[in-house]
């Protein structure tokens, strides 16, 4: 049994959550095989081609595969995945993208989103918002799944893998890419960031929520998120989004400051370490589930942070 | 320009799923069920396509069809669709829970049928929670396909999609036919008004059986159990920032 991972390629290296999904693919079989996708992928692969456990890296180097959209990664991904019995990527929004269509187009049920592997057909993934964890058993010949990277450990480094070149298969009729705004930022990634801090909409201004978490999140090392709530009001961008409908994160040390923490967020951070809630209503939700609580005011207790955090 | 809007009855999602205790499912027995909200809001996109709103000129969509598989009440479901201002709809029987690939394989049974220029769908339905149909749909019919729309402008034979990715956001042009999901944050849909419900009510709904579109609908996975995630449990409350502080360092996480 051969499992092909697809990487989350960041230029000239892979994301962690490559790492991950490696894991992953290493609790279905020994041989674990990386694709890299996109033109220039030499750097990228030499860099999955170190992770610990991988037999060997695949590179398809085309401008077409650049952005991963989803009809170019099927059609090369689709003939490759003969040679394997699972193909694996990380739940990104490029592989929710393009893995039912890879799936489909090898008749295939895809699996979204395990945070376990029970065996080689075993699984188990979240439902309803992570109000319910579903163990699911394939019948396909083939898998095609997606890994919630928050939910396995990154493989190390110490590999040596060969790296060599794919065909790269055209696709017929395809959406194209026209452009990208990408928020570029000093801070660690949302999704990978060790201590994430988080505000709400009692922050009350796009002004106030910055004027107050990125402080904060300098003095910490940490990256920003921000409720459904804020971000809908307009005081984050929403790649900021912390909750099922957005990122779910499981930093080493989540704080939440101004979140009452509704269902839909919690169900985005529920799997940190270490929870800290800062609301100045006791009975805020946020606090049933975290592990230490201040009651206060954000503008008392954030200045008083910082001092003790010297 | 026709339109095919795929609706789904999940849970409200104001109401929280509860595990049953023999770890077969999520009790659905006597639990308020709704539109599935990211369908809402690709309904809601569809009619504005149709009557013209902010960027969308009038007529830019002529006909809104609303097909949904499920049970007998998903007639409601489709019901609220035609109150929002959907055309007329379609009921695919099925008792069945049927999967993201045997739903892509019925909705491409009804695009053959009704050949819309545009499938507007939501990402994901928040019971299976598998973001996979609409993509699925797409490469079975061998379309294009653009997910998480948070913006959609049609012009010139294509829909320029703005893409809520990871990091930011991404602009595809997909040449129609294309297959668009769409994302939270595209519009906010309206409530039925009163007349429209009324009005509704005449509009036409077909209703056909799983059987009558000859393709495979089988299960390929087996739900072993459904169980409830583990619980956190309360901490403690401090006393101040200083007090915290020393308890992070004493946790290791500062």
């Amino acid at each position: 049994m051969a499992v092909l991972v697809i990487a989350d390629r960041d230029g000239d290296t892979v994301r962690d959550t490559t790492h991950k999904t490696v894991t992953a693919a290493l609790a279905l079989s020994g041989d674990v095989d990386v694709l890299v996708l996109g033109d220039g992928a030499k750097a990228a692969a030499d860099a999955a081609a170190k992770i610990k456990g991988v037999r060997k890296v695949l590179t398809a180097e085309s401008p077409a595969l650049g952005h991963q959209l989803a009809e170019a990664v099927a059609a090369t991904v689709v003939p490759l995945a003969a040679g394997y019995d699972a193909v694996l990527s990380p739940a990104t929004t490029d592989g929710k993208n393009f893995m039912p269509r890879i799936a489909a187009a090898l008749d295939v049920a895809p699996i979204s989103d395990i945070v376990e592997v029970v065996s080689a057909d075993t699984f188990v993934r979240p439902i309803y918002a992570g109000n319910a964890l579903e163990t699911i058993q394939s019948s396909d010949g083939k898998k095609v799944i997606t890994v919630r990277p928050t939910a396995f450990n990154a493989a190390e480094e110490g590999g040596s893998a060969a790296v060599e070149a794919v065909k790269v298969v055209d696709a017929g009729r395809s959406a194209s890419f026209v452009s990208e705004e990408m928020v570029k930022s000093d801070r660690p990634e949302l999704g990978a960031a060790k201590i994430v801090v988080s505000g709400g909409r009692a922050l009350g201004s796009a002004e106030e929520f910055h004027a107050v978490m990125d402080p904060l999140a300098d003095k910490l090392g940490a990256a920003v998120g921000a409720s459904r709530a804020a971000v809908d009001a307009g005081y984050a961008p929403n790649d900021y989004q912390v909750g099922q409908t957005g990122k779910v994160v499981a930093p080493g040390l989540y704080i939440a400051i101004g979140i009452s923490g509704a269902i839909q967020h919690l169900a985005g951070m529920k799997d940190s370490k270490i929870i800290v809630a800062i609301n100045k209503d006791p009975d805020a939700p946020i606090f049933q589930v975290a592990d230490f609580g201040i009651v206060a005011d954000y503008k008392v207790a954030i200045p008083e942070l910082m001092t003790a955090l010297g | 320009m026709k339109v095919l809007v795929p609706v789904k009855r999940v849970i409200d999602y104001n109401v929280k799923a509860r595990v049953k205790s023999d770890q077969t499912g999520v009790d659905l027995a006597n639990v308020k069920m709704s539109m599935n909200p990211f369908d809402e809001i690709a309904v809601e996109e569809a009619v504005r396509l149709r009557d013209g709103k902010e960027h969308h000129a009038a007529g830019t969509a002529t006909e809104i069809v609303v097909v949904s598989i499920g049970v007998t009440q998903a007639q409601e479901t489709i019901r609220t669709a035609l109150a929002m201002g959907a055309d007329r709809g379609i009921l695919i029987q099925s008792d069945a829970d049927l999967e993201p690939l045997a739903v892509a394989r019925l909705l491409k049974a009804v695009v053959d049928e009704e050949k819309p220029d545009l499938v507007l769908l939501g990402k994901q339905s928040i019971d299976g929670d598998n973001n996979a149909v609409g993509q699925m749909l797409a490469a079975l019919l061998d379309w294009p396909q653009a997910t998480f729309a948070g913006k959609i402008v049609i012009a010139d034979g294509k829909a320029t999609v703005t893409r809520e990715v990871d990091g930011g956001l991404q602009t595809l042009a997909a040449p129609l036919p294309a297959v668009v999901t769409v994302d939270l944050r595209l519009n906010t849909p309206r409530y039925a008004s009163l007349p429209n419900i009324m009005k509704a009510k005449k509009k036409e709904i077909a209703i056909k059986a799983v059987a009558d579109y000859g393709v495979d609908t089988a299960p390929r996975l087996k739900v072993l159990k459904v169980t409830e995630p583990a619980k956190r449990s309360a901490g403690i409350i401090v006393a101040d920032a200083a007090e915290l502080v020393s308890k992070l360092k004493t946790a290791g996480v500062l």
